[in-house]
């Protein structure tokens, strides 16, 4: 008996203002307890709530994002619980209408494009931070968090395999910074999921059980915890059990999920409209201000990457991993010409992304500028060095070494392209070292490969490898 | 001094007749001679009050005086006020004490006012009479043994008895205009969002209205001129050019449009009451202005609908106050959830409890449908009866109240009687719509009867007007009640 996977994802993206949803306490991560909560954030008797313009921006840019709608006149609205973190016994959220419905997003996996649709994205306030480690039979509240601006991000329960769930949380994480809303620092806290898993038999339509998994903050966890909760869900289905509509925990240490409540101990939220706030009334002149004010986005990218430069999906993808990385790419391309644009691609993808990686650092701090690196195809492009001499080349500009000619020029790198030189040092090749020359004509192949490497020894790695071959082949078929 | 008008108080001041430091003194001399009486004070601060109105002298001095600088004001204990003790007329915030200035107390301070004190109320503002306060039920000067009605009572009563030239208080179903109609004073209620809700502690959210009492609407349109202003701190608060209020005073009535709606003279009406807004409405026809009959056809369902929607706005307003970060807290906590139900149970009073757990209820899931959103359909009625009445009329007359002051304790067992109290004064919250209680008259017992008028949205000056002008006729508003002298 198959069975299918059905996951849907509530994202919490952590929205980058300076200051809180409806505060003006700053949103920095890391100050000691307490020190950004506010009258507002703290509760005070009398105060009252500002909605955060900035916060409501980047709401719109991701619903113009995501090809959503953009509700001109949305609704914030109040969740009721108690809890010693939440100061105001009530998280303001929305509920009924929120800013954003509907829209996609589409992700790439093995088996190709995928189209999921977003249910909705709403505005909301983050919650403070209780602290029981710290104190002896106490606990500690710190309100630096509370009142931080999210948007929760909904998707329809359209994933079908961990893998999925991954692939959208990633596409989701490079579209938000890539449009600029949230920073996208899982360790922090300001993109983290919670994953609705349920499993059915294969060709049901209703759907199955589920359970909601909390506070997932990394992409493996993500995996793990859907694929320890699908092995768990089947187990007790195929041992003829049934699953408890439940909140989980997913434990990393011991790679698990675990009960945290079921729905009969369910609050009831009393949601209603908060009357301290207004409608939310989006302007047609507001709304095509933030039109204009967008990026080209990764999707668009990628099509016109392929369509016009000729890329793999695969390359395509790769670089639009971030508007830093894409925006790094088409600007060394404006240096070149378009037929450069795979050389280009595969330097990005590979080489510097490798050193990125390796120096820690994003490209704003790279040592080397678009029309820099430009210069370095350029040598590769003309011949002057190979790529193999390159990637040392690359390293030396990053270090501040100078331009790629310098370094070519200091470290006498240049490829030796005269044929007549390289003949010649064939020639002594060919003449010290009969046998492999004997194996070759013999049909041993790997012959060649080292007669191939026997002339870069000689010219220290210099000759260009495309005319060693063509050279030796050349000679080698008299 | 005690009995001046805050026009004469700021000419006085002008005038070196006497400083600010001697009017203060003497207001809180006639505080200490009567409040124990009165109970109109939660918090006197002598020393607080004094600096400032050394610091008003010293302005006035300087020639920098505004119309009320120097002058006395009393503030209902529901404004939070830096360094002073808010309470909010309950034991939970019974050792609050603020670290910032409401809006409306930046405006007074701004203007150079001197805060005379704190005035007692119902708590957190739940109440007719003034006798839910933990710090003990007002009395109403007229007669002690009677409530001076609420939640504003502390500053209806203060003003009353001349223990403040002028005082504030805020309005959700009735609470500015039925104190002053019971107390003999007046008030008024402004439209919904013309004043900042910032620092006055929230009963109901879109109800809530800060408003001026005072001895007449002279006064009332200076202490408004001060109170009134965009803040954006106040998402409600409404930006709009800022406007004199004393403006249209004088202007005379002839061709004024008194609306009365016969839904207000019908059964529930003291007759004694009936008979003073009758002899009110014949006074205001001889100064020219025109009687007529309107219809307000969904008025029987005002306090059905406030008493669904207040509480619901109530139960979440109050959930902050939970013992955790300020306030009182109950003592001993076996844990959390316990914390929480005893600092609950013991920092509100029965009236509080009652509709937070109102509130809860009509908020809950299923019940929703049924009532919070039927309530807020019934308001959208309410307020197009009145676009509709203003379509005739220019303001709407009737009685504050059904009745006049009664006695304390009469109603506080049967709180369905208590909230009927409120029947004339809750459609004008429900609407967002500004009005006014001016006395008209004596009732039962000797005890004042309030005349309650309706304008339209922002129409504060023309209600103004028409107080003024029938004030310049009678003298309701002048007479003091005796015993107290």
């Amino acid at each position: 008996m198959s069975w299918e996977i059905v996951i849907g994802l509530e994202t919490h993206a952590q929205l980058s203002t300076a200051s809180k949803m409806f505060s003006g306490s700053s949103t920095a991560f890391g100050a000691a307890p307490n020190t950004q909560a506010s009258a507002v954030d703290i509760a005070l008797p009398g105060v009252l709530p500002v909605a955060n313009r900035g916060a409501v921006e980047r709401a719109i840019r991701f619903g113009l994002a995501v090809g959503g709608t953009i509700n001109r006149r949305s609704v914030f609205a109040r969740k009721n619980y108690f809890y010693p973190d939440l100061p105001k016994g009530y998280q303001i959220s929305q509920y009924e209408l929120p800013i954003v419905q509907g829209g996609t997003i589409s992700i790439l996996t093995k088996a190709g494009e995928k189209s999921v649709s977003l249910t909705r994205a709403h505005l909301e306030e983050d919650a403070g931070k209780s602290l029981h480690e710290d104190f002896q039979g106490m606990s500690g509240i710190d309100l630096n968090r509370a009142g931080t601006p999210l948007l929760e991000i909904v998707s329809e329960p359209e994933m079908r395999s961990a893998e999925e769930a991954v692939a959208y949380a990633k596409t989701l994480h490079s579209l938000v910074r890539w449009i600029g809303i949230c920073d996208g620092n899982m360790q922090e806290g300001s993109f983290r999921c919670d994953a609705n898993v349920s499993v059915r038999r294969a060709g049901d339509t209703k759907l199955g059980t589920r359970a909601e998994i909390k506070n997932l903050n990394s992409f493996r966890f993500l995996e793990k915890a859907i694929e320890f909760e699908v092995k768990r869900q089947i187990e007790i289905l195929e041992n003829g059990g049934k699953i408890v509509q439940e909140t989980r925990l997913y434990d990393a240490e011991r790679d698990e999920t675990r009960s945290m409540r079921t729905k009969e101990d369910a609050q009831d939220y009393r949601y209603f409209p908060d009357p301290d706030l207004l409608p939310l009334e989006v302007s047609e002149d507001w709304l095509e201000r933030a039109r204009k004010a967008m990026p080209e986005l990764p999707q668009t990218k990628r099509d016109r990457y392929q369509r016009e430069l000729g890329l793999s999906a695969y390359d395509a993808n790769l670089l639009t991993e971030s508007l830093d990385k894409a925006s790094y790419f088409e600007n060394t391309l404006e240096f070149l010409d378009a037929t450069s644009a795979k050389t280009v691609a595969n330097w990005v993808n590979g080489e510097i992304s490798a050193l990125l990686n390796e120096r820690g650092v994003e490209f704003p701090q790279l040592l080397v500028p678009p029309k820099a690196f430009a210069e370095l195809v350029a040598r590769i492009r003309d011949g002057t060095i190979s790529a193999n001499t390159a990637k040392g080349v690359l390293h030396g500009m990053a270090d501040g070494e100078g331009t790629a000619d310098q370094i070519i020029e200091k470290r006498g790198l240049k490829q030796l392209s005269d044929s007549g030189a390289i003949e010649k040092i064939v020639d002594d090749v060919l003449a010290a070292n009969a046998r492999q020359v004997e194996d070759y004509r013999a049909g041993k192949d790997k012959a060649f490969n080292s007669l191939v490497g026997q002339v870069m020894k000689a010219t220290k790695g210099k000759a260009n490898p495309g005319q060693v071959n063509d050279i030796l082949r050349r000679k080698l078929a008299r | 001094m005690l009995d001046a008008s805050l026009k004469e108080l700021a000419a006085g001041l002008a005038h070196r007749k006497f400083s600010s430091v001697e009017l203060t003194k003497a207001f809180l001399a006639r505080i200490e001679a009567l409040n124990g009486k009165l109970n109109a004070f939660i918090t006197i601060d002598s020393d607080k009050s004094l600096a400032q109105a050394r610091a008003a002298d010293a302005l006035i001095a300087k020639g920098a005086g505004q119309p009320l600088t120097g002058i006395p004001v009393a503030h209902k204990d529901i404004f939070v006020a830096r360094d002073w003790l808010t309470t909010c007329g309950s034991k939970i915030l019974s050792n609050f004490v603020s670290p910032y200035d409401a809006h409306l107390i930046e405006r007074f301070n701004a203007a150079g006012a001197v805060l005379l004190g704190k005035t007692n109320m119902d708590e957190f503002a739940m109440g007719s009479s003034s006798e839910s306060s933990f710090y003990g039920p007002v009395k109403n000067p007229w007669d002690a043994g009677c409530v001076p009605g609420g939640s504003s009572g502390g500053s209806a009563a203060a003003i009353a008895a001349r223990m403040a030239p002028a005082a504030t208080g805020t309005d959700t179903g009735g609470s500015i205009r039925q104190p002053a109609a019971l107390s003999g004073v007046s008030g008024l209620k402004p439209t919904y969002g013309l004043v900042s809700r910032y620092g006055m502690i929230a009963f109901a959210s879109s109800l809530d209205q800060a408003g001026p009492l005072a001895k007449s609407a002279e006064d009332l349109a200076l202490l408004l001129n001060v109170m009134a202003g965009f803040d954006a701190r106040d998402s409600t608060s409404i930006e709009r050019k800022p406007e004199d209020y004393s403006r249209e005073l004088a202007k005379p009535l002839a061709g004024l449009r008194v609306g009365v709606p016969k839904e207000h003279f019908g059964e529930g009406l003291a007759p004694d009451v009936g008979k003073a807004v009758e002899t009110a409405l014949a006074q205001l026809e001889k100064l020219g202005a025109k009687r007529v009959p309107i219809e307000l056809p969904n008025s029987h369902l005002s306090v059905p609908a406030y008493y669904v929607i207040a509480p619901a706005e109530a139960s979440s307003n109050l959930s902050r106050f939970d013992g955790a970060r300020y306030g009182y807290r109950a003592k001993d906590y076996k844990d959390l959830a316990d914390m929480y139900r005893r600092t609950r149970a013991e920092g509100f009073g029965a009236e509080v409890r009652r509709r937070i757990l109102i509130g809860t209820y009509v908020l809950s899931h299923g019940y929703y449908d049924a009532y919070y959103l039927k309530a807020q359909k019934i308001r959208r009625l309410i307020a197009n009866d009145f676009t509709g009445a203003f379509k005739r009329c220019d303001v709407v007359v009737g009685p504050t109240s059904p009745t006049v002051a009664f006695k304390i304790g009469a109603k506080t067992s049967d709180p369905v009687q208590m909230y009927l109290n409120d029947i004339y004064t809750i459609p004008a919250n429900l609407a967002g719509l500004p009005a006014a209680s001016v006395p008209c008259g004596f009732g039962a017992g000797g005890l004042p009867v309030g005349l309650h008028l309706v304008g339209n949205y922002f129409a504060e000056a023309r209600l103004l007007n028409v107080a003024h002008q029938y004030q310049r006729e009678t003298d309701w508003h002048a007479r003091q009640p005796a015993g107290i002298q």
